[in-house]
């Protein structure tokens, strides 16, 4: 088999495994959460009676092992049954929820990749001089500040104060595009200046490590210009460990935006997720949890497929 | 000056003058922006409701869990969403008496077992049907039978029998209870067609406002219900309830005008809020309070000089000061305060003495081993402070108070009412029989002081079945008494209820009987 096929099945093959794995460590962990949905449900104005019924009818008193196979089994076959907490149909919720997920994951990141990377190769440009201090100064600043705050003092000065843009990131279906995208221009403000430090460095070091190569020199002896060398010869030489930082970032956007969804008051998948953590709406929990699992394990796949792919050693087998 | 301000109203009332134009107008008559803003609302007030536009609540205690199913509403937003679509047979005023709702009259027989609520005519149903006693019945019954998971279980249980006569719900008590209108105010009871047996969490109800859009843990869109049979309530053609649960962004958002009112203002931003020119806060002096409870049949808390010396040592006026900050008032170690139509405010008030916490605490024998109080702030706003509080002026007194604090998720369920001695929460019921039976009764569900006294138990059935006035008033101020000096409360605060609304926001009422108006702002303000 050629060795690149090879590599990339065995790869696919560690994806699957590691969804499954997943999934039962998501299972064990609602479990050893303490109390259930009923008592959740119910609140602090649980009475036994109330609570044992509402058990009863939710299948509580099923072994865990049985229900976790049941919803399994179900997910399978597109089935992801209806949240314990209020009857809703599970693939629904998530679907719109998802969806304003990646709306914002897409805006976030389609300004903030490029721009991340067009500032990383205007710092290897501008090596040690005032351009890639000021870059790195500015970026490394915003991801040193925590996300919550950057919101806040945005929702302060740009949504309280000036009220160019709304404090309240919530779309629906009935706005247009612009709508929303003036709608969640906080939110993405801030997703972009989270990741764009990690991306930027990430370029930078990988471009100035392939700046060291021997054949870097045969360029610049060529009299080729800087911009020319960079963008030509180191770039698609560092193309590996950018897509890897990049695709973690992606990856970020997705599952771990959920303080800002607190913040921007987002109904994203986030938020959704803790609100059935703290509810113990197993089925949902799981969803969303082998979502999440599966979003963070197919950006890595392609990562890590990228990198096998842009190896030259590999591409071209002895 | 009286006669251009006197114009200047005038004007404001009929609607020809705007607040922008009215405030640029008394300042230039050197009145403060504070008086102008409160001149201007009492004007527009006086202009009587206007009806339209869309009312937006930014609103904690929402989440993509919620459902409209009344007998599982627990938190704020389900709360507020139940009052949009449901009404209940009669309603709480303000002042804590009894107005009819979907019933039209409430009758008792003489000795207060027999209750006749006769069902008002002409209301309808979301979806066109007419409400009927037997409705009202199904309803009850629904919250009251063997499976139900409904919140209001534990205060139906008095209920012999329930039968719909014609125009009548007839209910039949086991014992005679003189408040039963009070506890079918209770919010799960929103009367449902059939009692909402088929489909509970469909929103549709009596009320004056029908279901637009439900999105859990987003926001609930409701639309005016044009057949609704109360024209003086439901002003405004929309309804929104915005799940904001970051109490910052809930504030961003009504300074930045999305919503118009935001409840559960915290304190110590509130007299921040209300320095700003176009906000208003509207604070209510409320049933609810911030407690330390103390089970009393657990070692070392089943000594009641060890309670009592627990409680001299609390220093409650530097609890409201520092914790509420002033939103709020001193507890009596009893759940109940003047927020209750038949309080007896002649009980005196505990000092913090620490003189006598020491004594107390010595008589109690306690071999001065640590006294653990378990915190977290999600029992109340502010529970760690408070908590830490507690434990300096104990210390002082020379009771080893030490804190330990618990995760907030999980505690309803692994702490409180399962440890001996914990913050909590309580948020008062309309009528002082309802919070005994409730929490102090001997076999109430959620006595979490584990107060077990068959003499007080005896107490609370003799004043249920008492008629008169004057005779339940003492009863009630005895029972206060033996809380307060026997019980496991420790209850340093009441809090009240803060809430902010936009200078829009006309026609607010202060309702001490729960959170934003108890629920009726929808029904009763509108936009100026």
């Amino acid at each position: 088999m050629h060795p690149v096929v090879k590599l990339v099945s065995q790869r696919l093959a560690l994806g699957l495994i590691l969804l499954i794995a997943a999934s039962v460590l998501i299972f064990m962990g609602t479990l050893i959460l303490p109390g259930d949905v009923a008592q959740s449900i119910l609140g602090q104005s649980a009475t036994p009676e109330a609570l044992a019924n509402l058990r009863e009818e939710l299948g509580l008193n099923e072994p865990a092992i049985l229900r976790y196979f049941d919803w399994l089994f179900g997910a399978l076959q597109g089935d992801l049954g209806t949240a314990l907490t209020n009857g809703q149909d599970i693939a629904t919720s998530i679907g719109r929820r998802l969806g304003n997920t990646l709306f914002l994951a897409f805006w976030a990141a389609v300004i903030s990749v490029p721009l991340a990377i067009f500032l990383g190769l205007l710092a290897v440009r501008y090596r040690d001089r005032w351009p890639d201090k000021l870059i790195s100064a500015v970026t490394l600043a915003s991801i040193s500040i925590p996300e919550f705050l950057i919101g806040y003092l945005l929702i302060y000065f740009v949504a309280v104060q000036m009220g160019w843009f709304s404090s309240v990131a919530m779309i629906n279906d009935s706005m247009s595009l612009l709508e929303k995208l003036n709608a969640i221009a906080l939110p993405v403000a801030v997703l972009t200046l989270v990741v764009l430090a990690h991306m930027m460095r990430m370029t930078r070091a990988a471009i100035l490590n392939v700046m060291q190569s021997a054949y870097i020199e045969t360029a610049e002896l060529k009299g080729l210009s800087t911009f020319h060398v960079i963008a030509r010869h180191a770039f698609p030489n560092a193309i590996a460990p950018i897509v890897n930082v990049v695709m973690l970032n992606l990856a970020y956007l997705v599952v771990g935006v959920v303080v800002i969804e607190v913040v921007f008051v987002y109904p994203g998948m986030g938020q959704y997720l803790v609100d059935h953590v703290s509810k113990r709406d197993v089925p949902v929990v799981q969803a969303c949890g082998l979502i999440f699992a599966a979003v963070y394990i197919v950006l890595n796949m392609i990562a890590d497929i990228v990198a096998i792919l842009s190896n030259p050693r590999l591409r071209h087998p002895k | 000056m009286k006669d251009q301000l006197d114009f200047m109203t005038q004007s404001v009332t009929s609607g020809k003058m705007t607040r922008r134009e009215f405030m640029g107008k008394t300042a230039a008559l050197g009145i403060s922006a504070a008086v102008a803003g409160s001149m201007f609302a009492r004007a527009a007030e006086a202009a009587g409701p206007v009806k339209g536009g869309t009312l937006k609540l930014g609103s904690i205690g929402g989440g993509s869990t919620d459902s409209l199913d009344p007998a599982v509403a627990a938190s704020q937003v389900p709360y507020h969403n139940l009052y949009q679509f449901g009404e209940t047979l009669v309603n709480v005023t303000p002042e804590g008496g009894i107005e009819n709702r979907v019933a039209e009259s409430v009758e008792a027989s003489a000795d207060a077992k027999t209750w006749t609520f006769k069902i008002r005519k002409g209301v309808e149903f979301h979806n066109g049907k007419p409400v009927t006693a037997e409705d009202v019945m199904r309803t009850m019954e629904r919250h009251s039978n063997e499976d139900s998971k409904s919140g209001a279980l534990g205060i139906m249980r008095g209920i012999e029998s329930m039968k719909a006569d014609g125009d009548n719900f007839v209910v039949s008590l086991t014992t005679p209870n003189a408040d039963l209108p009070y506890l079918m105010a209770d919010y799960h009871l929103m009367i449902q067609p059939d009692g909402g047996f088929d489909n509970p969490a469909a929103g549709i109800g009596s009320g004056a406002y029908m279901l637009e859009a439900d999105e859990p843990g987003v926001r609930h869109m409701w639309k005016k219900n044009p057949n609704y049979w109360d024209d003086s309530r439901g002003h405004v053609d929309e309804v929104e309830i915005v799940v904001i649960n970051d109490a910052t962004a809930r504030m961003a958002a009504l300074q930045s005008g999305q919503v118009h009112i935001a409840n559960r203002v915290e304190p110590k931003v509130a007299g921040l809020l209300d320095r700003a020119p176009n906000l208003t806060v509207r604070n209510a002096a409320g049933p609810g309070h911030y407690v330390f409870i103390m089970h009393c049949d657990t070692a070392p808390f089943d000594n009641n000089e060890l309670r009592l010396a627990l409680k001299y040592a609390i220093n409650r006026e530097e609890m409201v000061d520092k914790v509420l900050r002033g939103y709020g008032s001193v507890g009596n170690d009893m759940p109940v305060n003047a927020a209750y139509p038949l309080f007896d405010d002649s009980i005196p008030q505990r000092p913090f003495d620490p003189a006598k916490a020491a004594e107390h605490y010595k008589k109690s024998g306690h071999d001065g081993s640590p006294i653990t109080l378990r915190v977290s702030d999600v029992a109340f706003p502010g529970a760690l402070d408070a908590a830490q509080l507690f434990q300096q002026s104990a210390n002082a007194a020379g009771i080893p108070l030490e804190l330990k604090r618990e995760p907030g998720d999980g505690y309803w369920s692994e702490v409180w009412n399962a440890q001996p001695f914990c913050a909590s929460y309580w948020g008062g019921r309309p009528v002082q029989d309802q919070m005994y039976s409730t929490a102090y009764l001997s076999t109430a569900d959620w006595n979490d002081t584990r107060f077990k006294r068959e003499d007080f138990d005896k107490l609370l059935f003799a004043a249920r079945g008492e008629l008169d006035e004057a005779k339940r008033k003492a009863l009630y101020s005895q029972m206060g008494m033996m809380v307060r000096d026997e019980g496991g409360l420790i209850c340093p605060m009441f809090n009240d209820f803060i809430e902010a609304t936009s200078s829009k926001v006309q026609g607010w009422v202060v309702d001490s009987t729960g959170d934003t108006m108890a629920g009726k702002w929808s029904h009763k303000c509108w936009l100026a």
